[in-house]
């Protein structure tokens, strides 16, 4: 099977600062990857410039498009990059507040993405942002709610309809569960689970939560200090760690 | 005819080295040489202690081998699983090698029955068919129909560890790699359990398994794999 998205020996650095180094990596289709690390490890960094939000300090990014040919996202246009984000990707933030449009209604938040496709029948749209808010288990009554009225879990199921509703080939979630409660997170990745699953997409998910990473990714990358020391199978890093920092941070994790 | 080598491990070693405990190194298997074929159910029997987990999880490569090799017959190829890409591995995960533990992993808010399915699921069976035959394995397993809606955190040991079983045994997968699946089932379950391999194995199955309990060891064995502790190195 041929990859999606290819890095190539990817840098970050902030002046003489290392944001991450050297990452490489593959992502396969249908297929969702879970990058672990303590905060400042560089796990974001590295995904905003796996998602081109960032230009890498060296190497490279290439993403394969539904026709089949390898994009360089160095060599893009702005304007490329923009078009790529808008009907080939999606990104969901760690605070939803930064990925919804919080004085518009909930349904204009699903809707806006397909209006940027063009879609522009009002029922339609209508229709498919009331199908998407149960899919995401939020009252479609509150359709015409602006998001401000909801809580944090469902701030951010909404900003995953928002995300999801186009149908992007390739997903990057920032932390999509930190800081919300322990019953909220277990919905939120069910419902991730089931939608990954059902629409056969590729994700890349940050996050500091390893029962996270078992219960969604198959493969996981090990983050510290900006670089990767570990990579594989999600349960064979986590039941055989290697490195020893992977092993203090799987043996430092509280279980009940 | 004789059947199909499915499965062969090679001088195969697994110790565990401790970063944070002084660099301290625990030497759990050594040299380990085993075939497997079609339609045997081979126990590993010996006391606790001697590495009979830790093997089934290195076969499933759930462990990585500290050396040797783990050759797997998937489709007419060989795969070393000591040497195979994260994809290769995933793949004969999901079409050859099965592996059912003693404990379910339960995923919140996933039903019995959803969990079941889900092997045949990402086989490419489509869902309502997935679904039937999860409800008849589910059903010969003595898991009563009003719990297959619900998630199994909240069922009995033995409830968990039959939808555990139905879930392993769903994909008649070539290769069954079965830690003590029966620890906590009551005489009935086990018969049904015992019934369940014998048909797979006529099924052409290769089963590796860990069974403690004797009657069901002697009922379901076609040979013993002795195994023994290693010194402390």
């Amino acid at each position: 099977m041929s990859a999606l998205l290819q890095v190539r020996g990817v840098s970050r650095h902030y002046g003489p600062r290392i944001g991450c180094e050297d990452v490489s990596f593959e992502l396969h289709p249908g297929e969702l990857l879970c990058i672990v690390g303590e905060s400042g490890s560089g796990k974001s960094t590295l995904l905003n410039t796996v998602a081109a939000q960032l230009s890498p300090t060296a190497g490279s990014v290439r993403y394969r498009q539904r026709n089949g040919g390898w994009l360089d996202l160095a060599a893009l246009s702005e304007a490329d990059r923009r078009r790529l984000a808008r009907e080939e990707w999606g990104f969901v933030t760690q605070n939803p507040r930064d990925g919804l449009r919080l004085n518009v209604s909930a349904g204009a938040n699903v809707a806006e993405r397909l209006m940027a496709l063009g879609m522009r029948n009002y029922s339609q749209l209508r229709a498919i942002a009331r199908g998407w808010l149960e899919r995401v288990e939020i009252d479609p009554s509150r359709i015409d709610d602006a998001p401000t009225s909801f809580s944090g879990g469902m701030q951010q199921r909404l900003q995953i309809a928002r995300t999801l509703v186009t149908q992007p080939r390739l997903v990057f979630m920032d932390e999509p569960t930190a800081g919300l409660d322990v019953s909220v997170q277990a919905r939120i990745l069910d419902l991730l689970r089931r939608l990954v699953n059902e629409l056969g997409l590729a994700a890349v998910m940050v996050t500091h939560d390893l029962a996270v990473a078992r219960l969604l990714a198959a493969r996981t990358l090990v983050m510290q200090g900006g670089r990767v020391v570990e990579t594989g199978l999600t349960d064979q890093i986590l039941d055989d760690p290697q490195h020893p920092y992977t092993q203090l941070l799987v043996s430092s994790v509280l279980t009940t | 005819m004789t059947a199909a080598l499915m499965l062969e491990l090679r001088d195969l070693s697994k110790s565990f080295e401790l970063h944070h405990q002084h660099g301290a190194r625990l030497n759990v298997l050594r040299g380990i040489d085993l075939r497997l074929h079609a339609g045997e159910c081979v126990v590993l029997s010996g006391p606790s202690g001697a590495g009979k987990s830790t093997l089934l999880r290195v076969i499933y490569a759930n462990y990585r081998p500290s050396f040797g090799a783990v050759h797997v017959r998937h489709d007419e190829r060989w795969i070393d699983l000591a040497k195979a890409t994260p994809h290769e591995v995933l793949e004969v995960r999901r079409r050859t090698l099965a592996y059912v533990s003693q404990f379910l992993r339960v995923i919140p808010r996933v039903p019995a029955l959803d969990i079941v399915a889900e092997p045949l699921l990402q086989m490419g069976v489509d869902e309502p068919e997935a679904r039937r035959r999860a409800g008849d394995l589910l059903r010969r397993l003595n898991v009563p129909e009003r719990l297959w809606a619900l998630p199994p955190s909240t069922f009995s040991g033995g409830e968990q560890q039959r939808v555990n079983i139905a879930r392993g045994l769903i994909a008649r997968r070539p290769i069954l790699l079965l830690d003590e699946p029966t620890a906590s089932l009551d005489v009935e379950n086990r018969n049904v359990v015992a019934q369940l391999l014998a048909e797979a194995r006529a099924d052409g199955s290769a089963v590796l398994g860990i069974f403690h309990d004797e009657d069901m060891r002697d009922r379901v064995a076609t040979r013993l794999f002795p195994m023994q502790a290693l010194e402390a190195a």
